[in-house]
C-alpha cells in the first residue's frame, strides 16, 4: 500500500488540494488514517483542527479505520419506498454485522448514504462507488461474492 | 484630519448616522439600540450563523442578519418588529430543543446570553422534539469544563482560538446534527494542543465552556469584580478578580483592559490560585537555634530594628544591602530604596532587573539616553509592517504580546525571527535566522554591513540624529557576509534577505528580550540592536523602535522607582548634586552619593564579608541567580538576613527573620508594564498575614527609628511623583480615568507613548560599535553540550509552582534534548537524566524534540526540584553585571 505521505504530497501545490488528497488516500486505504489528517495539515499548512474539520465535513470521507470494500445504501425516499429496509436487513445478515460497522476480517464496511442519483432503478447500493441497481434481498449474496 | 462620512438611516423610526461600511448591528449600537446576538462578538470576525440578530429592512423580503448586513443611505430598519420577534422566538426554540434546561444549576446563569434572550422573548420550552446530544463532559483538565451539550455552535470559541490567539486548536468537526466545535480528532482539551488561555471561555455565550475554579462557587450576580493588573509577566494585562465572600474564586476578562482587551494567558486567567497555596506564610518567623518559630509582628520588628541598627553602627552603612522586587508594587519598591538610602545610608539597593534587563537599561541609555522600550505594544497590530525579533520568545514568555504579533503576521505584517531555538514564532516566521548561540553581535553587524554596502541606510537620519557613525561604518565593514555566515551559521542569502527587508520597510519594529541581554556581551548586544535601528532611521515614529519586552510584572516599575544602586526614582542619578539635595530635603536625612552595589556585587561582597546584613523583598536569588551555589555560600556568611516573602523560598531558608508577604490581590498599588504604563493594582481581599507589604515596610522602618507612615499607597505614589519629574503628571486619580505612558511631566501632559521623537533623550543617538565576544564558556571535551535556559509558557519565574492548576499541567522541569543526543544516551521523552556543569549537577526529565539544535539542551528555571541555576555560567555582562544564563557547557547522562 502506498504511503499516505507520498499520496498527500502529490497534491501539495494544488489550490484546495487537501480534498483531492483525502480522496486519493481514501482510494488507497478505503478510509483516511488519523495520522494522514495530521500529515495533510502539515502539507497544506492548515491547523490540525481545520484538517479534521475538512475531513469530517464530507460524509463520503471517513476518518479512522473501516472495512476495505465500502457498501453504501441509499436512505433517501425513492429507495426507501422501493424497499431499502429489506436490502439492509439482508446485507446485515449476510455480513454478520450492523449498519455503520465493519466486518471483523476488515473486508466490508456498511454505511447509509443520501441519494446517489440512480432513482430510475431503486433500491440502489454502491460498493466502492460502483452502483448496483434494482437490488433485492435475494440478490445480495451474489453481489457480495464479487468482493470476497 | 481623517473625515469619516456618516451614512444616514432610520432604525426603529429614529434617524441615526453611522460610518460607511458599518453593519446594521453596529449602526444600531452607535444609536444605543442593542440587537440580540449570539454568534456576533465585536472582537471576532462576523459569522452570521446564529440568525438571532435578524432585523426587518423595508423593501427586503427576507429578514437579514444585522451583523453581516451593511447599511445604506435611507435604509429603514426595524429591530423588534412582529416578524423579527417571531423569527427570534423560533430560533430560540430550535436552540433550546437541543440544550439542557438545567439553568438552575448552571454556572453560567447570569452571564448566559441564551438564557437572557429566552427570558426576553418568553421561550420556556421548545415545540420541536427530536434527538438531543449526549456528549460526555470534558473536565479532565484543571481549568476549563467543556459541556458541548450546551454548545449552540456559534463558533465564538473557534474564532477566538484562531483570531485572538492564533493557536488554531479548535474547528468544526462533522456536519449537520453531528457538527461539533472541538479539537483535532475530538480529543479532550488536555490531550490537545490547548494552551489554556481560556479565551474560548471568555467568549462563550452559554454554559458550554466555564471556569472550573468557579464551578459551584457563585453565580455572576453574587460576584464582586475588582479590576486589577496581572502579577505575572511585564505585558501589563488587566482582568477582573471575581470575589465571593472575601475570597478570590476566578479571574475574568475585562474588555476595558488597555493593553490586552479580553485576552489573557494561562497564568493570568488560571494561575492566581497560588495565593491560596497552603504553603503561604501567614505570620512572621524568627530563626531560633536553626529552626523557624512563629513570632508576633512586634517581636519581629524589634529584632530587625536592633540587628540592622547595630550592624550598621558596627560596620558602617555600606555593610547593608537591600533587594527590592520586580514582583511587588511600585510603592513597595519606592519604600525599599527610600529606607535603604534615608535610614541605612547606602545606595546598595537593587532588584532582579540586574538578572535580566540591566543590559537594556545600560545599553539603551548609552545609545539613546533612556533605557526603556521606545514604542508601545498596540503598534504591533496597528502600525508595524515588519516585526524583527531577536532573542525573544513572545508566545511563551509574554503570551499576550505573542498573540498580537501572530495576529499582525496573519494580517500581512512581515515577521523575521532570529533565534537559535525553533520557537513557535520562529516556525511561523517569513524568515527564520537560526544563529548559533551567542553570535548576535556578528549577526547584527553583518546585517548592517549589507545595508551600508547596498546604500540602504537612512542617510538623513544618520546625519541629523546620530553621532559616531564613521566608527560604526568602519567596524561593520569588517563583518562581511561570508565571515558572518561562518560565525553565526546563517546562510549568506538569508542575511541579504533580512538586511534588505528591514532596511526598506518603513515601519519596522525590533523586539528583543533575554536572548539578547543574558550574555557576557548583553549590553553590547542591546547596543547593536540600537545601532541597526539608528542606521535605518527606525526610531521616533509609530511602528518602529527598539522594544525590549520586560519579563516581570513590575521590573520596569522597580527600576523606575529607583530600586537600583545608581539612581533615585525617575532615573535621577545619585551622583547628581541637585537630585541629592532634593531628596535630602524631602526625606530629612543625608543621602549617600557613592553608587551602590549591583546584585552580583552584593553577593560577592557578602561572600567576602564586607556586606553583613541584607533585606530581601520578594526575590529568590538562590533559585533565579546564576551560579546558585555561590549565592548560598554568600547568604550563609551574612550576620543578619530579613526576607519578606509569600512562601518559605530557597532564599528565605537562609533568613534570620521572615516577614510574610501579601499577594497582588491583597493590596493596593501600581505595576508599570514594559511600555512604561503604570496601572492600578487593587485590593480584592484582605491580606492573609493581616498586613500588606507597604504597611509592613513602613512599620518595620518606623521601628528602626525612621518614621515612615502612610495611610494608603496613593500617598506613596504622590510622594514619588513629587520627586520624579518624568512621572509628575501621573496620579492615582488620573489612573482611574486614563492609562498613560511616562514621561508625563504634568497633570495636563498627555503622556509619551513614543520616545525620541525629533530628538533622542541624550541629544544625538550614539552608535556604539561592538566586536564579537564569544560566550564565556563553550562546550569542550569534558562538557560537550551547550545549555541554554529560559521560561516556559505555563510558568512565571517563581510563583506559578504554587498554583495547583498550573502545577498539574506542567509539574516538572522538562529539558529539551535533540533526538541525536537522546539516541546516543537512549533517552526518550519522560526519561530521567542528569545534567552536570563545572558548578553543579541536577536531575531532570528529558523532552526529546528538534526545537533545539543538535549538541544543545534547553532548560527552564522554574522548579526547585531541578535548580537549573546551579548549572549556569559564572560569567557576567562586563557592563551591566547580568549573568550569562543563555550559554554554558554541560554534560548529560541518563539517570
Amino acid at each position: 500500500m502506498a504511503d499516505y505521505k507520498d499520496i498527500i504530497n502529490q497534491y501539495k501545490d494544488l489550490p484546495g488540494g487537501i480534498i483531492e488528497a483525502y480522496h486519493a488516500v481514501q482510494r488507497e486505504y478505503s478510509y483516511i488514517p488519523e495520522e494522514a489528517v495530521e500529515a495533510a495539515a502539515a502539507a497544506f499548512k492548515r491547523s490540525k483542527a481545520e484538517a479534521y474539520g475538512v475531513a469530517t465535513f464530507y460524509s463520503y470521507l471517513k476518518v479512522g479505520k473501516r472495512g476495505k470494500n465500502v457498501i453504501r445504501i441509499c436512505e433517501s425516499a425513492p429507495c426507501h419506498v422501493a424497499g431499502a429496509d429489506a436490502v439492509i436487513a439482508a446485507l446485515e445478515k449476510e455480513l454478520g454485522m450492523k449498519m455503520g460497522e465493519s466486518t471483523a476480517d476488515g473486508k466490508f464496511a456498511l454505511e447509509l448514504t443520501e441519494c446517489v442519483g440512480q432513482c430510475q432503478a431503486t433500491p440502489v447500493i454502491t460498493i466502492n462507488s460502483k452502483p448496483y441497481e434494482n437490488v433485492t434481498a435475494d440478490k445480495v449474496a451474489a453481489i457480495l461474492t464479487e468482493y470476497k | 484630519m481623517l473625515i469619516i462620512e456618516l451614512i444616514k438611516l432610520t432604525i426603529n423610526g429614529k434617524e441615526v448616522g453611522a460610518p460607511t461600511g458599518s453593519t446594521v448591528l453596529q449602526a444600531a449600537e452607535l444609536a444605543g439600540i442593542e440587537i440580540p446576538r449570539l454568534c456576533y462578538d465585536k472582537d471576532l470576525s462576523p459569522l452570521g450563523a446564529c440568525r438571532l440578530c435578524v432585523v426587518e429592512v423595508k423593501g427586503n423580503r427576507l429578514l437579514p442578519a444585522s451583523c453581516v448586513t451593511p447599511i445604506f443611505a435611507g435604509m429603514e430598519v426595524q429591530t423588534e418588529s412582529e416578524a423579527v420577534v417571531e423569527a427570534r422566538q423560533t430560533i430560540l426554540e430550535l436552540l433550546v430543543a437541543n440544550h439542557p434546561l438545567d439553568c438552575m444549576t448552571c454556572d453560567k446563569m447570569g452571564d448566559c446570553k441564551l438564557a437572557d434572550y429566552a427570558y426576553k422573548y418568553g421561550v420556556k420550552d421548545s415545540s420541536f422534539a427530536g434527538a438531543t446530544h449526549q456528549y460526555a463532559i470534558d473536565d479532565s483538565n484543571p481549568f476549563i469544563i467543556r459541556n458541548l451539550n450546551k454548545c449552540i455552535l456559534c463558533g465564538a470559541c473557534v474564532r477566538a482560538c484562531e483570531e485572538l490567539i492564533g493557536k488554531d486548536n479548535l474547528s468544526y468537526l462533522n456536519r449537520g446534527f453531528h457538527r461539533k466545535a472541538t479539537t483535532a480528532g475530538d480529543v479532550d482539551y488536555i490531550e490537545s494542543d490547548c494552551v489554556f488561555c481560556g479565551q474560548c471561555v471568555a467568549v462563550c455565550p452559554t454554559g458550554a465552556l466555564t471556569e472550573k475554579t468557579m464551578a459551584g462557587q457563585a453565580r455572576r450576580w453574587d460576584i464582586k469584580r475588582v479590576q486589577t493588573t496581572c502579577p505575572f509577566c511585564g505585558t501589563g494585562c488587566n482582568f477582573d478578580l471575581a470575589v465571593k465572600d472575601g475570597k478570590v474564586i476566578g479571574s475574568l476578562s475585562n474588555p476595558n483592559s488597555p493593553v490586552n482587551g479580553r485576552n489573557l494567558c494561562v497564568k493570568g486567567r488560571f494561575g492566581w490560585d497560588f495565593m491560596y497555596s497552603d504553603k503561604r506564610l501567614t505570620s512572621p518567623l524568627i530563626k531560633k537555634d536553626g529552626k523557624f518559630v512563629e513570632a508576633g509582628w512586634d517581636e519581629a520588628y524589634d529584632l530587625i530594628a536592633k540587628r540592622f541598627n547595630e550592624i550598621k553602627a558596627k560596620y558602617g552603612p555600606d555593610s547593608f544591602a537591600s533587594l527590592s522586587s520586580a514582583r511587588c508594587t511600585n510603592e513597595e519598591s519606592f519604600l525599599t530604596q527610600k529606607f535603604t538610602r534615608a535610614h541605612m545610608g547606602t545606595n546598595n539597593c537593587d532588584h532582579c532587573a540586574g538578572a535580566c534587563h540591566a543590559p537594556s537599561v545600560a545599553g539603551l541609555t548609552n545609545s539613546f539616553g533612556s533605557g526603556a522600550m521606545t514604542n508601545v505594544i498596540s503598534e504591533i497590530s496597528s502600525e508595524a509592517e515588519l516585526l524583527f525579533l531577536i532573542g525573544i520568545n513572545p508566545t511563551e514568555s509574554y503570551p499576550v504580546v505573542g498573540y498580537k504579533m501572530r495576529q499582525a503576521h496573519r494580517n500581512g505584517c512581515n515577521l523575521v525571527v532570529c533565534d537559535p531555538r525553533r520557537t513557535e514564532l520562529a516556525a511561523e516566521a517569513d524568515i527564520w535566522l537560526q544563529q548559533k548561540h551567542g553570535t548576535d553581535i556578528p549577526l547584527l553587524n553583518g546585517l548592517m554591513h549589507i545595508i551600508i554596502k547596498e546604500g540602504l541606510e537612512d542617510k538623513e537620519f544618520i546625519a541629523t540624529r546620530t553621532e559616531n557613525y564613521e566608527a560604526m561604518k568602519a567596524l561593520a565593514a569588517e563583518y562581511t557576509p561570508g565571515r558572518v555566515s561562518e560565525i553565526t551559521g546563517v546562510a549568506v542569502e538569508d542575511l541579504y534577505k533580512v538586511a534588505r527587508l528591514y532596511a526598506t520597510t518603513y515601519k519596522a519594529m525590533a523586539f528583543y528580550s533575554l536572548g539578547i541581554t543574558e550574555h557576557i556581551c548583553g549590553t553590547r548586544n542591546v547596543m547593536s540592536v540600537a545601532n541597526l535601528a539608528m542606521l535605518t532611521g527606525h526610531l521616533g515614529r509609530p511602528g518602529v523602535g527598539v522594544c525590549p519586552i520586560r519579563g516581570q510584572n513590575n521590573v520596569q516599575g522597580a527600576c523606575d522607582m529607583g530600586a537600583l544602586p545608581n539612581v533615585y526614582s525617575g532615573y535621577q542619578s545619585v551622583t547628581d548634586k541637585a537630585a541629592k539635595e532634593k531628596h535630602e530635603k524631602a526625606w530629612g536625612a543625608p543621602m549617600p552619593d557613592k553608587v551602590g552595589l549591583k546584585i552580583p556585587e552584593m553577593f560577592e561582597a557578602a561572600y567576602e564579608g564586607t556586606v553583613k546584613s541584607m533585606y530581601i523583598l520578594g526575590e529568590n536569588p538562590v533559585l533565579t541567580n546564576p551560579n546558585a551555589n555561590h549565592i548560598k555560600e554568600a547568604l550563609e556568611k551574612l550576620e543578619f538576613l530579613v526576607v519578606q516573602e509569600l512562601f518559605l523560598t530557597e532564599t528565605a531558608q537562609y533568613a534570620d527573620v521572615v516577614l510574610p508577604g501579601a499577594s497582588f490581590a491583597e493590596k493596593d498599588g501600581t505595576f508599570t508594564n514594559t511600555e512604561r504604563r503604570p496601572q492600578r493594582v487593587r485590593k480584592a481581599v484582605e491580606p492573609l498575614p493581616g498586613k500588606a507589604d507597604w504597611e509592613v515596610i513602613g512599620e518595620m522602618v518606623t521601628r528602626m527609628g525612621y518614621p515612615m507612615s502612610y495611610n494608603h499607597p496613593g500617598e506613596i505614589w504622590a510622594e514619588m511623583a513629587s520627586l520624579s519629574p518624568s512621572m509628575a503628571g501621573i496620579s492615582y486619580e488620573r489612573m482611574e480615568k486614563e492609562s498613560v505612558h511616562w514621561p508625563c511631566t504634568s497633570a495636563d501632559h498627555p503622556g509619551t507613548p513614543i520616545l525620541h521623537i525629533g530628538k533622542f533623550t541624550r541629544g544625538l543617538g550614539g552608535f556604539q560599535p561592538n566586536e564579537h565576544i564569544p560566550p564565556g564558556e563553550l562546550p569542550d571535551k569534558d562538557y560537550p553540550i551547550l545549555l541554554c535556559t529560559g521560561r516556559v509558557m505555563q510558568h512565571y519565574n517563581v510563583t506559578t509552582q504554587y498554583s495547583a492548576g498550573i502545577a498539574e499541567v506542567w509539574p516538572r522541569e522538562m529539558t529539551e534534548v535533540h533526538p541525536q543526543e537522546a539516541a546516543k544516551l537512549g533517552l526518550v521523552t519522560g526519561s530521567k537524566m542528569r545534567v552536570t556543569s563545572r558548578r553543579g549537577s541536577v536531575v531532570t526529565t528529558a523532552w526529546v524534540t528538534d526545537k533545539v539544535q543538535p549538541g544543545v539542551i534547553w532548560m527552564s528555571h522554574h522548579h526547585s526540584e531541578t535548580p537549573t541555576n546551579e548549572l549556569t555560567s559564572p560569567f557576567v555582562c562586563d557592563i551591566a553585571g547580568t549573568g550569562e544564563y543563555k550559554v554554558c557547557a554541560v554534560k548529560i547522562e541518563s539517570a
